[in-house]
């Protein structure tokens, strides 16, 4: 197409290296004014929605203070955001992976769900085996079979060119179907019950508590240290090793990267599979830590949110990070809010929804804040 | 020379893919040979009735008696089919033997279910005209954004958004009004889509994920907050079933076609509305060759923004109409997140249908009956768990996708932002 290069080329060249000049005021913008901005336009919206369907305005003052007391006033809240955040990250951040690597994978949703599952047959399957061994082991299951589900739409992108997005879509709806047989197999249902749900994780398969030696209602887990394993470990595959070299290669310039030799196969397949992975984990994670087995719909649209996650933490593994802690905190706060000022916890998901807009289409904030910018700024890519 | 080199190659090459391709049909289609054969045997002797009419229908039709022995007709026909493919592989018969194997092993499959009882087929058809609705709509909702090359992901919220205005508006201002506030609304969404996309160049599958992320907050949380203390806001009328006199008292089509209710008649008409505008007016040859080739298009003077907007809202509306068939059409109620990914199937109806909107009605009466079935299943009690038919369509729709079997080809800008120069 662009064999001629016109004047229009030349021009994009010559910004570009301008901005290559100013990349520090340019990331800053990006990484942090942008996200504030948008979290701040989100929540003034929140407020006049609420406003919107006769909340009046003492309410709406105490649910935000319920918000913030909500996700980090006490201990409880606290442990409350962190434990909301694990899968959260966990599933965000392979997500964000793929991103880099040029992959829209909408099917963490449908890759928790297996992983989850596999942790919890896999963990009930082998009750004789010691603490910490089966609790890894069937960490494990939950990352294998993650991984295998996503490569699927991987090995089909790579051999044939069927888009993610179609095939990963069609993963979850298969995966939900698949979750409703598996948890009905006699080996599987829990005894005694007529609706799907697995037998229960044996305690010694289970991520231990953090916390409850100060007071057994905190939910904190273990899976806390596997989030920040997990977010030193991608920040460290993406930006220090030759795979995630590939990787973002890939992501930004496909055809160069099939040029320097780069397999756009490999990439492809090794990019799902460590995203379903890193999804599969939080299945787990959430089954091993939190719900102790599995049934229909346990992600409660985990998936979906980590794509927002991904989005807001502009695909870095420290930025899904801090994106997950304020989801967790949102998440943890709603309840609170949904207690104390009889606000429906559904306002969260309006918020979230609102915040991913802006940060996808920062031509939108600029228009919105056009303070804090610089005046010659132009629409970053989302 | 050499282009006359490169163009033999590249025949040559499209050849290869074209025998590839069919060699794949013609081993599925074997697959499915032995598939009849083994699994769904039913020995020669029984008989699978199917009831025609009703005992209250006007014109009064003999059962359909089908003998066992139709299974072993249908494998033959299915082997034969295979094998045409697989040595001969004409690139023109595949989609047709592929038709006529799928159709071969949907009625095997009912035979070798009903086989020493009887079911009827009539009611069944209608069940599956009735379900084929909300994703009939969304595909062609599909068609119409992709046609102008806007991937449109916010179907789900879309057909959300109908459903939620539908009931509300429905509720307060009667059926009609509220089925003009859904199908707006679905409008107005379909125009935020185009704002983001078009003028804001947002990356169109996160624009889609965000507008259902937004619609599914909204509707939950005014469903949760007003509904749940405010009972008359959600509580509209159902549009009723017209029937149509005469046509409705034929045999079989009759009810499927002839006595259902406006969102019926409505996806029809559009259907054919939309296929006629497409493919036989100067506005729909515009309209694709913005999805094809946009900058040709724009260099001929079609206002490609403008376009892109128009048909994004088009679609909108599409989507809000369907939408309000949960409500205004069925239950007369919202529940939350009641479309349930039927967005989504449409989706896959769209790219089944391959881009038509003829293909995507056809395809969503196959995701249709397979959904009405799964529910008949149940009453009569196959060994096949009915979760395994309700993925049927993901798989197919994930095979079709990765062109296993014959390809579908979306428009060539499909996706891509264009940037007036």
């Amino acid at each position: 197409m662009s064999t001629s290069i016109g004047k229009r080329e030349l021009n994009d060249a010559a910004r570009d290296l301008l901005t290559r000049t100013q990349r520090g005021r340019a990331d800053f913008e990006d990484l942090v004014v942008v996200p504030i901005f948008a979290v701040i336009a989100a929540l003034i919206l929140g407020a006049l929605i609420m406003l919107a369907t006769g909340v009046d305005l003492a309410t709406i003052g105490k649910s935000f203070v319920a918000l913030a007391v909500g996700s980090v006033g006490s201990l409880n809240a606290i442990s409350e955001t962190l434990t909301a955040a694990i899968p959260l990250v966990l599933a965000g951040l392979g997500l964000g992976l793929g991103f880099r690597a040029g992959l829209f994978n909408i099917g963490a949703e449908g890759q928790l769900l297996m992983g989850g599952t596999a942790a919890a047959i896999f963990a009930f399957s082998f009750p004789g085996l010691p603490f910490p061994l089966l609790m890894l082991l069937s960490l494990v299951a939950g990352a294998v079979v993650g991984a295998f589900y996503a490569s699927i739409a991987g090995i089909l992108k790579a051999t044939t060119g069927a888009h993610e997005v179609i095939s990963t879509i069609m993963l979850n709806l298969t995966s939900y179907q698949i979750l409703n047989y598996l948890l009905r197999q006699p080996y599987i249902q829990k005894e005694g019950r007529a609706d799907p749900i697995s037998k229960s994780v044996p305690d010694a398969g289970q991520l231990p508590l953090l916390l409850d030696w100060v007071d057994p209602n905190l939910r904190l887990h273990a899976g806390l240290f596997l989030m920040l394993i997990a977010v030193a470990f991608v920040w460290w595959l993406l930006f220090r090793s030759k795979a995630g070299f590939a990787f973002r290669a890939s992501g930004a310039n496909p055809d160069a990267a099939r040029y320097a030799g780069m397999k756009s196969g490999f990439v492809i397949v090794s990019a799902m599979a460590t995203a379903g992975a890193l999804a599969g984990l939080a299945g787990a994670a959430q089954v091993q830590g939190v719900l102790e087995r599995a049934s229909p719909g346990f992600s409660a649209g985990i998936g979906f949110d980590a794509i927002a996650l991904a989005l807001l933490g502009r695909s870095h593994p420290v930025g899904i990070l801090f994106a997950g802690l304020l989801f967790g905190g949102l998440e943890a706060g709603g309840r609170q809010m949904q207690v104390d000022a009889g606000v429906s916890i559904d306002l969260i998901g309006i918020i979230q929804a609102l915040i991913i807009v802006f940060i996808a289409a920062p031509l939108l904030v600029r228009a919105i804040f056009p303070w804090g910018f610089r005046k010659d700024a132009k629409g970053g890519s989302a | 020379m050499s282009a006359a080199t490169t163009n033999q190659t590249a025949e040559e090459k499209l050849d290869s893919v074209q025998n590839r391709r069919a060699r794949i049909t013609g081993i599925v289609l074997i697959l499915l040979a032995l598939l009849v054969l083994f699994v769904l045997d039913v020995a020669p002797g029984e008989v699978a009735t199917f009831k025609l009419t009703g005992p209250r229908d006007a014109i009064k039709v003999p059962n359909l008696v089908v003998p066992g022995a139709f299974n072993l007709v249908a494998a033959a026909l299915l082997a034969f089919l295979g094998m045409r493919q697989f040595l001969r592989g004409g690139g023109r018969w595949s989609s047709l033997s592929i038709g006529i194997g799928l159709a071969l092993v949907v009625l095997a499959f009912l035979v070798w279910a009903t086989a020493g009882k009887s079911f009827s087929l009539t009611g069944m058809l209608q069940a599956t005209m009735v379900r084929a609705v909300p994703i009939a709509l969304g595909g062609l909702a599909g068609v119409l954004s992709e046609r102008v090359a806007v991937i449109n992901i916010a179907i789900e919220g879309m057909l959300l958004a109908g459903a939620f205005t539908g009931a509300l508006i429905g509720s307060l201002l009667g059926g009609w009004i509220g089925l003009a506030a859904a199908v707006l609304v679905g409008g107005m969404f379909g125009m935020i889509l185009a704002a983001l996309v078009v003028t804001f160049r947002m990356d169109q599958i996160i624009a889609g994920v965000v507008i259902n992320l937004f619609v599914l907050g909204v509707t939950s949380y005014v469903t949760s907050q007003v509904f749940a203390e405010h009972r008359y806001l959600n509580n509209a009328q159902v549009f009723r079933a017209w029937k149509i006199p005469f046509l409705s008292d034929i045999p079989v089509i009759g009810p499927m076609l002839f006595n259902q209710n406006l969102f019926v008649y409505g996806a029809l008409v559009l259907v054919a509305v939309a296929t006629y505008y497409l493919f036989h007016t100067k506005g729909g040859l515009r309209a694709r060759a913005v999805g094809e080739h946009p900058r040709a298009a724009d260099t001929l003077g079609i206002d490609v923004y403008w376009t892109r907007y128009l048909h994004v809202t088009l679609a909108g509306m599409v989507a809000g109409f369907g939408g309000a068939w949960f409500t205004l059409g069925f239950v007369g109620r919202f529940d939350e997140n009641m479309t349930n990914g039927r967005g989504f199937i449409g989706l896959a109806a769209m790219i089944f249908g391959r881009w038509h909107p003829v293909g995507a009605l056809a395809a969503a009466l196959v995701f249709g009956f397979a959904d009405s079935l799964q529910q008949k299943l149940a009453l009569l009690n196959t060994p096949i768990p009915s979760e395994f038919l309700a993925m049927a369509p993901y798989i197919a729709t994930i095979i079709v996708v990765a062109g296993l079997i014959g390809k579908a080809r979306p428009p060539a800008a499909d996706g891509q932002p264009y940037v007036k120069e």
